[in-house]
Order: structure tokens, then C-alpha cells, then sequence
């Protein structure tokens, strides 16, 4: 059985300049806000299709500033 | 209640010792006695302690590292300076406890810079501790800028890591890779001084006060309109009429009071004596928190409204700069208020505020845009009548009624 492992976009703040590829390659994900800094769409990504576009706006930032993380991560301390 | 006398200064070791019974070592009943207890933090958050320290132990190997956190941001809030001043043996106490249970190897005391009489405290219990050669972690003192967010406990372990006090990115949390890159605990320092408490006397003597979901008591700052401004010792299970009643009452009469500090939310007057300090009720009935503690009531003929706009300013001047959405967000925010403030605000900005806190909430590194975005929410509700009246265009009488102590100037460095 494999195990579902899903993810979902997140932006580091800190490393985020608002350069925008992010919204540019990925539309469908990602818009930017009145001072150009990339608002996600935080769900879960469970369609292949919206995997890959995230995989390509992770890949394009020159910041290194989007992640995929997984949804069940323990985020608390 | 008969408090300590702050003209005889700190409490020395030797009557800490007598006063006090001894302390029995660390371990782990400790964190099972921490767990009974229901003991959460004291910096704001209100976190259960001994999951911290349960996180903690799990990945310590003997080599975290337990963070007293004595920076005290907060503007309105002086129970920290004041605990650490009169009771540091208290504290340091509790702090040995941690790194004993935890399996820490350094104890780190995080301090903003002019803490004074608290800092002096603490140093002469620390040469004092050393010399009586006290089976604990050596003791080393940080400091920092002052600065709003600097006691962040990501801030707090970039800053001892050699770094600037700023947030960092979530996660790795502190309890996973904190200073250095070690797990570590950071508390806040009356959450220390309540271990060492409840080391002594335990967990059923703990929960002879508070209520089920907070035992125990809180310090808090009291300030603004009421007769007796302080630091006060209070009963979780009590209201904020019993508190306010401990300080002499409210002078005249008031628009509402702030709760919890520059994150917190306001409260209307006719809602000040019923509310609870407990954790779940306060929560569920008025949407607030105790925070660190603080409660500014405003004075008679203040604005809250003003009062807001200045500290959404603060709030605004105090982000770290380093996350895009929070510096601009916040700005926007800051000078939307102080336009309603000054009575030359229009309609619109009511709505432009609710858009721009969609902007913010939950878009920063750490939760100092959150926390803004909660105290302009309750702004708008608790005053929202008086806000129709900045809305007219007539100018507020009561702006120019300055109500809380003004936080210092910003200063230019972070270290």
C-alpha cells in the first residue's frame, strides 16, 4: 500500500522578495497581492496536475522561498 | 495579598532557602507532576508546559538548552521585570528544574537591555547560586535591543545563536533546533517560577487555585484608570472585576480596557467586571485571551479609537522587516487608523481595513501580524459606535487624552 503523502505550498516570508515568477508559471496556485508578495493556495494538493504546477513554481523562485510540505506535519511545538 | 517589599530589593539565596523548603531534583516525576498540574505559559501564549518539555526531552540527548525568557517586549507589561527583581532565585530555580528534567547542559537568561534592577538581581543570584556550587547548568546572561518582538522564541534563540533578535521560519521549532542547533526550552520567566512552585508543594497543591482549565495564578500589569497601577498576583479563577476591585477600582468612569497586551483584544466597559481569566471562558465568551497579563483600561473621556491608531502605529514601526505582507500590511493598517482616528477618515476605510487584515493574518514569519490584526478586530467591535462618530468628521475630544504609558522611541539597531 503506499502511503498518501500529500502536500500543500507554502511561502517563506522571510525569504520571499516578491519577485512574482511564482504566480506567473502557476496561475492556478498562486496570485500576487496589492505590494507583489505571492498569496498560495495553502490545500492539499490532491490532483496530479496541480502537484506539478506547484513542483514548477517551487523550482522557478530565485529566492528559494516556496516549499511543499506535508499536510500531516506536526506544526505544533 | 502581602507581597514582597521591592524597597528591601531581591531575595537572597540563604532566605529564598529558609523561606521556601528545599528543592527536590529534577526528572521524571517532575514532567508527570507538570502534566497534573495543567501549568501553561506565562509569556502570552498559554502553551502546556510539559508538552514543551516532553518535546524537549525527546530529542535532548544531555544536550538541549533551557532559555529563561526575561525580555518583555511588551510595551504595558511589567510583571516580568518585577518577578526577576524581587524572586530571581525563584526563577533560576525553576530553570534548574527544566534543564535537569530536560537534560540540559546550559541555562541561557535572555534580558532586554536597561532591565535594571531586574538585571542586577539576577546577577549578584547567579554569582550567588555559583558560590553555594548548586547541582545546575552554568548560568550565562544574554541581552538583546529592545524590541517589540525580540522575546519571539525564534527571535530568542537567533539572537543567543549570535544572530539578530528577528523570527525565524517554521518550522524546525526551538524544541527541535533552537540555540546552536540544539533543542531548546524557552519560557517565560513567571512560567519558571511557577515550576519551582509546584515542585515544592505539587500538582494537587498547584490546582487549590485557579479554575479547571487554568489553575494556579497569573501576574498581571495593571495600568491607565485605575487607582492602584501595578504588578498584581491574581487568582485565574477570579473575574477582572476582583482584580480591578485589588487596585483600587477605575477612576471615574471608562470607555473599555485592553487585555492581554498589544496582541490582545479590548473589552467594552460594561463587559470589564463579568469577564473570567479563565483560559476557555474568557475565550468563549468575550473572544479574548489573558496574553501576558496586561490590562490598560482607558481613561475617563479616552478614545479607544486613538488609542488603537497608536498602537497599531507601534506595531507597524516594530515588524522585523523582514516578511513583505506584515511590513507593508501593517503600515496600510497603521495609517487607515490614524486617518479614522484624527476624524478625517472616510466610509470606505472601514472596509479597506477588513481587506487589508485578509492581507496580513497568517502571512508573516511569526504571529506579529496576527497578533495586530486581532487587536484591530476587537477595536472595531468594542468602539464600533464611537468609530461612526470619528466617521462624521467632527473631531474626538478624547485623542488628545493620552491614556497608557507611550513605549520608547524606536530604536535604530537590532542587537
Amino acid at each position: 500500500m503506499t502511503e498518501a503523502r500529500l502536500r500543500r505550498l507554502r511561502v517563506n516570508p522571510i525569504l520571499c522578495d516578491g519577485v512574482g515568477y511564482c504566480a506567473e508559471i502557476a496561475p492556478e496556485l498562486i496570485s500576487v497581492d496589492e505590494w507583489g508578495f505571492p498569496v498560495v493556495d495553502s490545500r492539499p494538493l490532491d490532483e496530479e496536475a496541480m502537484l506539478r504546477h506547484a513542483r514548477r513554481a517551487v523550482a522557478i523562485c530565485p529566492r528559494q522561498a516556496l516549499l511543499l510540505e506535508q499536510v500531516d506535519r506536526n506544526r505544533s511545538r | 495579598m502581602a507581597g514582597p517589599d521591592p524597597a528591601r530589593g531581591y531575595e537572597h539565596l540563604a532566605e529564598h532557602q529558609r523561606r521556601l523548603r528545599e528543592v527536590p531534583g529534577g526528572g521524571e516525576w517532575l514532567m508527570e507532576e507538570l502534566r497534573h498540574s495543567g501549568l501553561r505559559g506565562r509569556g502570552g501564549a498559554w502553551f502546556p508546559t510539559w508538552r514543551k518539555w516532553a518535546t524537549v526531552a525527546d530529542r535532548s540527548d544531555g544536550r538541549a538548552v533551557v532559555v529563561i525568557n526575561a525580555s518583555e517586549g511588551e510595551p504595558l507589561s511589567a510583571k516580568d521585570k518585577t518577578l526577576l527583581s524581587l524572586r530571581p532565585h525563584l526563577i533560576l530555580d525553576g530553570a534548574a528544574l527544566a534543564a535537569n528534567t530536560v537534560g540540559a547542559r546550559e541555562i541561557v537568561l535572555y534580558l532586554s537591555r536597561g532591565s535594571g534592577a531586574a538585571e542586577g538581581a539576577a546577577r549578584k543570584a547567579i554569582i550567588e547560586r555559583r558560590r553555594a556550587m548548586l547541582t545546575e547548568p552554568p548560568i550565562r546572561i544574554v541581552s538583546t535591543g529592545h524590541r517589540y518582538i525580540a522575546g519571539e522564541a525564534s527571535a530568542v534563540v537567533r539572537r543567543i545563536s549570535g544572530g539578530p533578535a528577528k523570527p525565524q521560519f517554521t518550522p524546525p521549532h526551538v524544541s527541535e533546533k533552537g540555540v546552536d542547533g540544539r533543542p531548546t526550552l524557552v519560557h517565560n520567566v513567571e512560567t519558571l517560577a511557577n515550576v519551582a512552585l509546584l515542585a515544592r508543594g505539587g500538582s494537587t497543591w498547584f490546582r487549590e487555585l485557579g479554575s479547571a482549565s487554568s489553575p494556579g495564578t497569573a501576574l498581571m500589569t495593571l495600568s491607565g484608570n485605575v487607582r492602584h497601577p501595578g504588578v498584581y498576583e491574581v487568582d485565574l479563577g477570579a473575574r477582572l472585576g476582583g482584580v480591578l476591585e485589588a487596585a483600587g477600582g477605575i477612576v471615574g468612569d471608562t470607555r473599555g480596557a485592553l487585555l492581554g497586551g498589544y496582541f490582545g483584544t479590548w473589552l467594552s466597559a460594561s463587559s470589564l467586571s463579568d469577564a473570567p481569566l479563565d483560559l476557555e471562558l474568557l475565550q468563549a465568551r468575550h473572544g479574548a485571551s489573558l496574553g501576558c497579563g496586561v490590562l490598560a483600561v482607558l481613561p475617563d473621556g479616552g478614545c479607544g479609537v486613538g488609542e488603537a491608531a497608536r498602537i497599531l502605529s507601534y506595531l507597524a514601526a516594530e515588524t522585523a522587516g523582514q516578511c513583505g505582507p506584515c511590513v507593508h500590511g501593517l503600515r496600510a493598517i497603521a495609517e487607515t487608523m490614524e486617518r479614522i482616528a484624527a476624524s478625517v477618515g472616510v466610509r470606505t476605510d472601514l472596509e479597506r481595513l477588513r481587506e487589508l487584515t485578509g492581507l496580513v493574518r497568517g502571512r508573516g514569519a511569526c504571529r506579529h501580524p496576527d497578533g495586530a490584526v486581532r487587536l484591530l478586530a476587537s477595536a472595531l467591535t468594542v468602539f464600533a459606535d464611537h468609530l461612526e462618530e470619528h466617521l462624521t468628521g467632527v473631531p474626538c475630544p478624547g485623542r488628545r487624552i493620552l491614556g497608557f504609558p507611550r513605549p520608547p522611541a524606536r530604536s535604530r539597531w537590532w542587537r
